[in-house]
């Protein structure tokens, strides 16, 4: 189509799935973030031209089919052990990018040994933790980041700090290890937020391609489960952006320089 | 006058609602028509007022919309 | 196990467990995790000092629950890697394993057993057999289990392990314990000479060629049945063509022990002095007990009067050896768990099966 003065319209694409990102239908529930938060990882991979560099490690979870939505190398991780596995990928292949996606169940309940101990180490790894205050895929039971009061299948009458204790803050936890090289808390709830939130994506991503090790990067993104939060994806959204956010504040934790190292 | 054009992937849309709200030009609607996974997927119901922002299609979490401009 | 023709390679001496890490290096193995757990300390320490001075990586994991799983990501890379451990530490690592088995990921871990059940001791014990035998962790997986009775066998089955974990793309366990760990004796280091085969399914980024998965779930319609037919065929195919064991002094044999590892070691001076007694005994040894040695135990047994089941447990061989025969009336057990039989032990028991007056 040309317009008035006789150009051509429309004939420039400004915005289509990154290569990454592979051209399936996703599994996730309607509004679920996972999805933008796959494209958000695919787009900085691609941006950042590693797709034929990278290995991928998927979760026990929803989001356990990664090597189906990504054009990359993924591998399978028991439920926690991503960063195990990531260990053990990174050393055997210590110039490829190596990143690991984690739930809040995988990452801050049965993984929490695993992930405290490959920060510590300084793994030169990216870790993408979608936190969403739940067990999605086993049907919504308490997580250790389940707000108090928040009712779930594990906990019916609201989590309880005298029996469940308290949410859990991943990335101010991880933030104070010598090993973490980034630690940032974002979410993907509103167009502004899903920017920033890839900005920290790619920055986490940075920090592996840097000359030195510069240690372990966690993202840790606040995200909506509208299914078992029984919210519809709108409401999840304002849910985050709002007590989530209020309990888990957005920002970054940590963010090392190259001086550092000098 | 319209400066971008969206592409909606009508049959992987799943009514999520996220990119209604989100277009700075209202452009975006839920529909009225059921697509084969049973969702009645947003539709672009004013293209006139576009100008290929990619909101919406930054937004979609199932990667359902093209932007061109 | 062999000398060579061609060029006699000189003895040396050493320990059980420093012969495991000859042969995992010699068998190019880089990686190493691993946890400290007694008996078997020996293996990460001689690693932490001798993998960084031969481009190699050690690293002491935070349990053996992520030991396991740094294996994994090791071995999904098409790389050599190697752990050992002890009973509770073997245990910790069944969910690794059982992943191991589904997603197809060659490794070899090495069981330096100790007893148990629980904390259990650490003198030696072969308690660990169910275990190192019968499943890796949950669902139908296996390991291939080498039993080793020497410091020499420490040394080549460690090397062989890693080639049939790469050849069936399976965990392969090396089953020892206390005793066979802190022996000392002179063995050969023979040359590694096995062709590593190519990997086309490792994790190394996709460049040039199709993004790889490596998994072990299968949801779709049908899969994951038909992954665990193909798991099943390959382990038939490993019970076909991996059968290892050794016949010692078998010949004319009215009496037979069955007996793996220290255990058999010891037996061996048994059945010597038996022999000088005119005892006709002699002994199936399996060296492989995943493949288990059916076929060759049943066919000893068939020439036999009695059999004695020797280990150092309170009775787990024994049932393999009851499925392989169906003469359960010759089977007696000699059972020590946790602490190795005396070779008089032994024959005292030989001369019971053989109404020998004592």
């Amino acid at each position: 189509m040309k317009n008035a003065a006789g150009k051509d319209m429309f004939s420039k694409l400004v915005y289509e799935r990154p290569k990454t990102l592979l051209d399936r239908r996703l599994h996730y529930c309607p509004g679920c973030h996972h999805g933008t938060i796959h494209k958000i990882i695919a787009e900085t991979i691609d941006e950042l031209g590693q797709r034929e560099n990278t290995v991928g490690i998927a979760p026990v979870g929803c989001a356990v089919l990664l090597y189906d939505y990504m054009d990359l190398d993924i591998l399978e991780a028991p439920h926690g052990r991503a960063p195990a596995l990531a260990t053990g990928i990174r050393r055997a292949l210590p110039d490829r990018v190596v990143f690991t996606y984690q739930g809040d169940g995988d990452l801050a309940s049965i993984g929490m040994s695993e992930i405290i101990h490959a920060a510590n180490r300084g793994e030169n790894i990216t870790v993408v933790f979608v936190n969403n205050t739940t067990y999605g895929m086993t049907g919504g039971q308490m997580a250790p980041t389940t707000m108090l009061g928040q009712k779930t299948t594990t906990s019916p009458y609201g989590r309880d700090f005298r029996t469940e204790g308290y949410p859990i803050r991943m990335a101010e936890l991880l933030a104070g290890l010598e090993g973490v090289a980034y630690s940032a808390r974002v979410t993907v709830s509103s167009p502004a937020h899903i920017r920033k939130a890839k900005e920290a994506v790619r920055k986490g991503f940075e920090m592996q391609l840097k000359g030195m090790r510069m240690g372990l990067s966690i993202i840790e993104i606040l995200s909506t489960c509208p299914t078992n939060w029984g919210m519809k994806p709108l409401d999840a959204q304002k849910r985050v952006l709002g007590e989530m956010a209020d309990y888990f504040p957005l920002g970054v934790f940590k963010e090392k320089k190259q001086a550092d190292f000098e | 006058m319209a400066t971008g054009r969206i592409e909606i992937d009508f049959e992987r849309c799943k009514a999520c609602e996220l990119c209604v709200p989100v277009c700075p030009r209202k452009c975006m609607e839920m529909g009225k028509t059921i697509n084969r996974q049973g969702y009645m997927a947003a539709v672009f119901a004013r293209p006139e007022d576009c100008v290929g922002c990619a909101i919406c299609a930054e937004t979609c979490p199932d990667a359902c919309i093209r932007v061109w401009r | 196990m062999t000398t060579s023709a061609a060029c006699a390679v000189k003895r040396i001496l050493a320990k059980g467990n420093e012969a495991v890490c000859h042969g995992a290096i010699a068998a190019g193995c880089r990686f190493y995790y691993g946890y400290p757990i007694t008996p078997q300390n020996d293996i990460p320490e001689y690693m932490a000092a001798q993998m960084p001075k031969i481009g190699g990586s050690f690293l002491q994991a935070e349990s053996e629950v992520a030991t396991i799983n740094m294996m994994l990501g090791t071995a999904s890379t098409g790389t050599r890697v190697m752990t050992s451990s002890s009973g509770p530490g073997i245990s910790l690592m069944q969910e690794g394993l059982s992943f191991m088995v589904g997603s197809q990921l060659p490794a070899v871990i090495v069981n330096i057993a100790r007893s148990g059940p629980g904390l259990g001791g650490i003198a030696p014990s072969q308690g660990d057999y169910f275990q190192a035998t019968k499943v890796a962790g949950h669902g139908d997986a296996h390991l291939i289990c080498l039993a080793p009775h020497s410091v020499q066998e420490m040394y080549s089955l460690t090397m062989l392990a890693f080639d049939l974990a790469d050849k069936y793309r399976n965990p392969v366990m090396i089953l020892g314990d206390a005793i066979i760990g802190q022996m000392k004796e002179p063995y050969e280091p023979t040359p590694y000479t096995s062709v590593v085969p190519e990997k086309p399914w490792a994790l190394t980024g996709a460049a040039g060629r199709a993004a790889r998965s490596v998994k072990s779930m299968f949801l779709k319609e049908g899969e994951i049945e038909a992954h665990n037919w193909k798991l099943l065929e390959k382990f038939r195919k490993i019970r076909e063509e991996e059968v290892r064991f050794e016949r010692y002094m078998i010949e004319g044999a009215k009496f037979l022990i069955v007996a793996f590892g220290t255990v058999a070691r010891v037996a061996k001076t048994s059945i010597q002095w038996a022999r000088s007694e005119g005892i006709p005994v002699g002994m199936l040894r399996p060296i492989s007990l995943f493949p288990f040695p059916e076929e060759q135990v049943r066919e000893a047994i068939e020439g036999v009067e009695k059999v004695l089941v020797a280990e150092m447990n309170t009775g787990q061989m024994v049932e393999d050896v009851q499925k392989s025969t169906p003469h359960h009336d010759k089977i007696r057990f000699f059972g020590k768990p946790c602490a190795m039989p005396t070779p008089d032990e032994i024959l005292a028991q030989i001369r019971l099966i053989a109404g020998v007056k004592q």
